[in-house]
């Protein structure tokens, strides 16, 4: 056990370590910027003297670890720094839509996973059928078409004729059952994107499975179709089918920016679209590291967990 | 393993078998009406070289058939069953109760997420032959006849941490627990190392015995066929060649495919005199000893090899000789010790040694599928070391790279434009050895080049090899782990052992008595036709001779 | 009531459509098959009608965005009448936010969104591929410090890293093709560095390695044309996500700016519309759809052939 403990831990300390990369990267992207930040963000006709305010304001005097280490600092204790746009603290514009966005990726995720897990099986213990070539052709037409135009159609059909409002509007005062009402849309947009891609990859990852020559021996034994599936099949599964879930659930972070913005849900994904609209690169940083950090955080955990599935890792020779 | 068992019922009986499988969406036969009857309690030995149809026979025994295989026509009757007609049910009922199933590998047969115990009482318990506690006691028993070491503790392993062998052992075990009537074994021993064979053999013909269970023992093996089956059916290409109890068709075979089988272990050259103690040898490796990164492989190897002469580096997998060939190349910088090439140093590292450094010394490989670039036609693959090393080019370059074709002995006319994939095994390894010669070397690092060939074809490359050798006067190291095919081709003998040379000399010397312990262990574990060698052995073994002081690679 | 009437006449629609699809396809692989050379004949015949409606589909495109100027009816940025008039015999297609022709527009797209992916696609192949390729090949430290980079920039989504990139260095088409292309080369080095990871262990790359061979015929000679089918596969799946996130961008507002016709930004600009029932602007987003359903069906063609023969 003491093997696996320090493997987990070397992950988790690899994943740390990405992040801490990430944040450098996010931050100096800006450095990487041709010409003053100040200059490009006032355009031309801005004076020398509002010019050098600006830098003064955004610390561009200071040395940049200075300026990393104060804005790294800063998040850590939750200051995300000042909106450059409308001078807000970000924090406070982040506060509510990272919770909106998050209720919106669990509320896809909840219904998505354990259909397409189902539905990618099903497809799998009976491929080369009328009902897997059906679902082939289905699954890469879904992840063939951009979000929008699934949202669209969604909307056509469901929202004009008043079935589901086709803005979402997330009001506090709301209860769960009408806030899962009015996200009935958005979510169904980026469950059907994500249901596609999760199906085909859960299908592939039980063909593989099931090609294994201890497959043909459990069959050799006698052993029931069902009995292969649970007992010989699935254990094996774990692996591939968490690095699935997690792969889609990370997608689902991109997804959740397109789809926002289609049915105007005040989440963070459109706060970030509207900030790059604008340049805000404040803003824009915090989104982003937000987003990275959930992207990270979630493949570590799939690393994780299927390192703990495989029996190979945990019980050491 | 009695031979008059003739009285006995019949267990299996399959007529006119059919069996079809799918290559680029047409069928075709691979199994051409073969009829095979199987009495109670005997041991039917089905033989054959690769695509023959063993293992689809094999499977067919137990109504089952691969996807992308089927069964197209004859009939298939296991004890008054249909089994091409019976209800899957009716099938899955049989299969691990009454029929059982040995794989060629354990490690990839068992099931990596539960433990060997586990596995092996999933028959008796789901079949209901009886309750767990019972079949955990009984695996127990059983390991201990399959003489597994710690038998009270291997079953609650997992397959990852027990080894190669053992799991071929625990394999047999699982098949044994439910005491079926038939167990089909499919080269049950074919990825074990010669020593690990020998105890995996005698344990499974022991436990066989005594269960009085029939089986069908599939291998392309001749000798260990003989010491396993009661009768011997020779397969080519899904059709059955003959069928003979195992003494007479050992002693007479009678159709003429058969005889060649027969025949091929006959080949053996005359050791070629020794070097004069002047004559600089043209490789010499002296005191090598290099690591994987920090894991050491090899310890101090130190060994000549002469013009016209060859010498074989015989182990078993792990002992370094592949490795050693590898510090020779270059590929492996030594930690310490040198190559030397016609008297001098090589440099260490082959992307130091200059062009002609790497000309003089060539290279032909085991797998000769993977040896040749799959894109590049025949003509590319033998003259680009013409044209690289000679600079020969146009016409020159052609006619060069015909004359080599010829060498070989491939028609150039007809191979010249062709791909690899175009070509059978033999032909393919014919031109790995085409293209060694046209860097004109002066020695040839052989390595395994014979052990994915079957033996027909092993046999006219090792002729091949052998002409070539007096015509160009080559050096030869000639990496092996088959003992037959040292009897065949080498002049000195080089045995090693966990990275150390244990013994070396002259071939005759070295087939002779008295051996280092360890070479008498392999000497003695290589299969003979001879159906009572292994018996023989074991006894032997029993009375603390043939190398049964030392541990065998498995243990 | 309603939208029972309009989904009956959608699910009739699609009936028809997936019926005329396959027809389409079935007669382009039998004419295909008549005037193909030999080899690619052969293979033809094994393709399914998925992969030959998609290769109808991807010709068309092809002829459309090469003769746009000699189909559309009005000049790209032409402003032709009202604004969002509806269909009628002169404006096919009715006319969009601007009073521009959608038809024109929509045929100009395929010229400006799809020439652009493709270009973008192609460029992240140059790069990917060639660093891919020479870090399986030479190994060492080479390797591990592309491979290291490319770790991190892959840690951060892809839309989200584009995102970023674009606020800072500005949105244009020149710096979206840049972008794009820089972040899709790390998934194009990952597929290229793997693949050739397989080659490079075989031993006749080990024999010419013996031979002496240079690092350029290493690559180019035997280790490329080995790598060619899962490349040109992963070709078509790159030329998707570029094309679907140039799209997603295009729609955001953030990828090709007006007045170049482009099917994101068509979207965009006509939404509206969808609200009072009329599908104009799902055209272009329908006309993204179809393109990459296409070329994913080639693709996955393609695919399931390179593994049916490895068996």
């Amino acid at each position: 056990m003491a093997g696996i403990l320090t493997m987990i831990a070397q992950r988790l300390g690899l994943g740390l370590l990405t992040l801490f990369v990430i944040s450098l990267l996010i931050f100096g992207a800006i450095e990487l910027l041709p010409g003053d930040l100040a200059q490009e963000i006032l355009g031309q006709s801005a004076t020398p003297e509002t010019v050098a305010a600006f830098r003064r304001e955004l610390g561009l005097d200071l040395p940049a670890y200075e300026r990393y280490l104060n804005w790294l600092g800063g998040i850590l204790q939750g200051d995300f720094g000042t909106s450059l746009a409308n001078k807000r603290p970000i924090a406070d514009l982040i506060a509510g839509r990272l919770g909106n966005t998050l209720f919106l990726a669990i509320y896809a995720a909840a219904i998505a996973v354990p259909l397409s897990l189902f539905l990618g099986i099903l497809a799998a213990l009976f491929r080369n059928s009328l009902y897997d070539r059906a679902v082939n052709i289905f699954t890469l037409s879904s992840i063939s078409f951009p979000e929008f135009f699934v949202a669209y159609i969604l909307i056509f059909y469901l929202a004009q004729s008043g079935l589901f409002p086709s803005i979402a509007k997330i009001t506090p005062d709301a209860g769960l059952g009408e806030m899962l009402y009015r996200a009935f849309l958005p979510a169904l947009t980026l469950t059907l994107v994500v249901t596609a891609h999760m199906m085909r990859m859960t299908r592939a990852a039980i063909i593989n499975l099931l090609a294994s020559p201890y497959i043909e021996m459990a069959r050799l034994k006698g052993v029931s179709p069902g009995r292969i599936i649970v007992r010989h099949a699935l254990p094996n599964a774990l692996a591939p089918i968490i690095n699935v879930i997690a792969l889609n659930l990370a997608y689902l972070i991109t997804g959740v920016v397109v789809v926002e913005v289609v049915f105007v849900y005040p989440g963070l994904g459109q706060l970030m679209v509207d900030s790059v609209a604008k340049r805000d690169v404040t803003v824009v940083q915090a989104a982003a590291l937000i987003f990275a950090s959930a992207y990270v955080l979630l493949n570590l955990s799939a690393d994780v967990l299927s390192t703990l599935s495989n029996p190979r890792l945990v019980h050491k020779r | 393993m009695n031979d008059n068992d003739n009285g006995k019922a019949a267990l299996l009986t399959i007529r006119g078998l059919e069996i079809e499988g799918r290559a680029d969406e047409t069928w075709t036969k691979i199994v051409k009406g073969v009829d095979l009857t199987l009495r109670r309690g005997e041991v039917l030995g089905l033989i054959g070289e690769s695509g023959a149809g063993k293992s689809t026979i094999g499977l067919a025994a137990m109504g089952f058939s691969r996807d992308g295989c089927r069964i197209s026509g004859g009939t298939i009757d296991f004890d008054g069953i249909d089994l091409r007609n019976a209800p899957a049910r009716q099938r899955r009922a049989l299969r691990g109760k009454r029929i059982a199933y040995v794989a060629q590998s354990a490690a990839a047969s068992f099931n990596p997420a539960h433990r060997l115990i586990d596995q092996y009482s999933e028959p008796p318990v789901q079949h209901g032959v009886m309750s767990r506690a019972e079949a955990e006691r009984d695996a127990i028993e059983l390991y201990r006849r399959m003489r597994l070491p710690n038998p009270d503790e291997i079953g609650f392993r997992y397959p990852h941490q027990v080894s190669g062998g053992q799991l071929q052992r625990a394999m047999t075990a699982m098949a044994m627990a439910c005491r079926p009537d038939l167990i089909i074994f499919d080269e049950p021993t074919t990825a074990l190392d010669v020593t690990t064979q020998i105890e995996v053999l005698s344990a499974i013909r022991d436990i066989v015995e005594q269960f009085d269970t029939a089986a069908i023992y599939i291998t392309h093996d001749l000798a260990v066929v003989a010491q396993m089956a009661d009768r011997i059916k020779v397969l080519l290409k899904g059709d059955e060649v003959e069928e003979a109890d195992t003494r007479t068709m050992l002693s007479t075979p009678r159709e003429d495919y058969t005889k060649s089988l027969w025949a091929v272990r006959s080949h053996e050259r005359t050791e070629q005199p020794a070097p004069s103690a002047q004559e600089t040898p043209v490789v010499s490796v002296r005191g090598v000893t290099a690591a994987y990164v920090d894991v050491p492989v090899l310890h101090d190897v130190s060994f000549d090899i002469h013009k016209r002469r060859t010498v074989a580096v015989v182990g078993e997998s792990g002992s370094g000789k592949s490795t050693t060939a590898r510090v020779i190349t270059g590929l492996l910088p030594p930690i310490s010790g040198e190559v030397q090439f016609n008297g001098k140093a090589l440099p260490a590292d082959y992307r130091s040694r200059n062009k002609d450094q790497l000309r003089q010394a060539q290279m032909i490989y085991q797998m000769a599928d993977t040896a040749l670039n799959p894109k590049h036609r025949i003509r590319e693959i033998v003259g680009r070391p013409v044209e690289f090393y000679l600079g020969l080019k146009g016409a020159k370059l052609r006619d060069r790279t015909r004359e080599l074709l010829s060498l070989i002995e491939l028609e150039p006319d007809e191979f010249i434009d062709r791909l690899p994939s175009e070509l059978s095994g033999g032909q393919k390894q014919r031109i790995g050895i085409a293209r060694a010669l046209a860097a004109e070397p002066q020695f040839i690092i052989c390595d395994e080049v014979t052990s994915a060939l079957d033996q027909l074809v092993a046999e006219g490359i090792l002729k091949l090899l052998d002409r070539l050798q007096s015509e160009f006067e080559l050096a030869y190291m000639f990496i092996t782990h088959d003992l037959a095919t040292v009897r065949a081709i080498a002049d000195e003998v080089v045995v090693m052992k966990d990275g150390r040379v244990v013994e070396m000399g002259g071939k005759t010397e070295m087939f002779q008595p008295p051996h280092h312990p360890y070479t008498e262990l392999l000497l003695s574990s290589v299969p003979e036709m001879d159906p009572d060698w292994l018996d023989r052995l074991l006894a032997e073994r029993a009375a603390g001779g043939a190398g049964a002081t030392v541990q065998s690679a498995d243990q | 009531m309603d939208s029972e009437v309009s989904f009956i006449v959608l699910l009739l629609w699609l009936v028809v459509f997936l019926a005329g699809a396959a027809a389409l396809a079935w007669t382009f692989r039998k004419i295909a098959i008549g005037i193909a050379p030999k080899g690619l004949a052969k293979s033809l015949r094994t393709a399914p009608l998925t992969a030959s409606f998609g290769m109808i589909v991807i010709l068309a495109y092809v002829f459309v965005a090469l003769l746009a100027p000699f189909i559309a009816p009005f000049g790209e940025r032409e402003i032709v009448g009202g604004e969002y008039l509806p269909w009628d015999a002169a404006h096919f297609l009715g006319t969009d936010n601007l009073g521009r022709d959608m038809f024109t527009r929509l045929i100009y797209g395929a010229r400006n969104t799809v020439g652009i992916a493709f270009v973008t696609t192609g460029l992240a192949f140059l790069l990917g591929a060639i660093f891919g390729l020479l870090a399986a090949t030479v190994g060492g430290w080479l390797d591990q410090v592309l491979s290291r980079i490319v770790d991190v920039l892959m840690a951060i989504p892809a839309l989200i890293f584009a995102l970023l990139l674009l606020t800072i260095v500005g949105t244009s088409i020149t710096n979206m093709i840049l972008v794009i292309a820089l972040i899709d080369s790390t998934r194009v080095y990952r597929l290229a560095r793997a693949v050739a990871m397989n080659i490079v262990v075989m031993d006749y790359i080990e024999a010419a390695r013996l031979r002496g061979e240079g690092l350029w015929r290493l690559v180019v000679r035997e280790i490329l044309p080995n790598a060619s089918a899962p490349l040109i596969a992963e070709f078509g799946l790159r030329f998707c996500f570029v094309f679907l996130m140039i799209s997603a961008l295009s729609f955001l507002g953030l990828g090709i700016q007006p007045p170049t016709a482009d099917w994101g930004s068509m979207v965009r600009d006509n939404a509206t519309l969808i609200t009072f029932g009329d599908i104009t602007p799902l055209l272009p987003a329908g006309a993204i759809a179809l393109l990459t359903v296409a070329v994913n069906f080639v693709v996955d063609w393609m695919l399931h052939r390179a593994s049916g023969l490895k068996e």
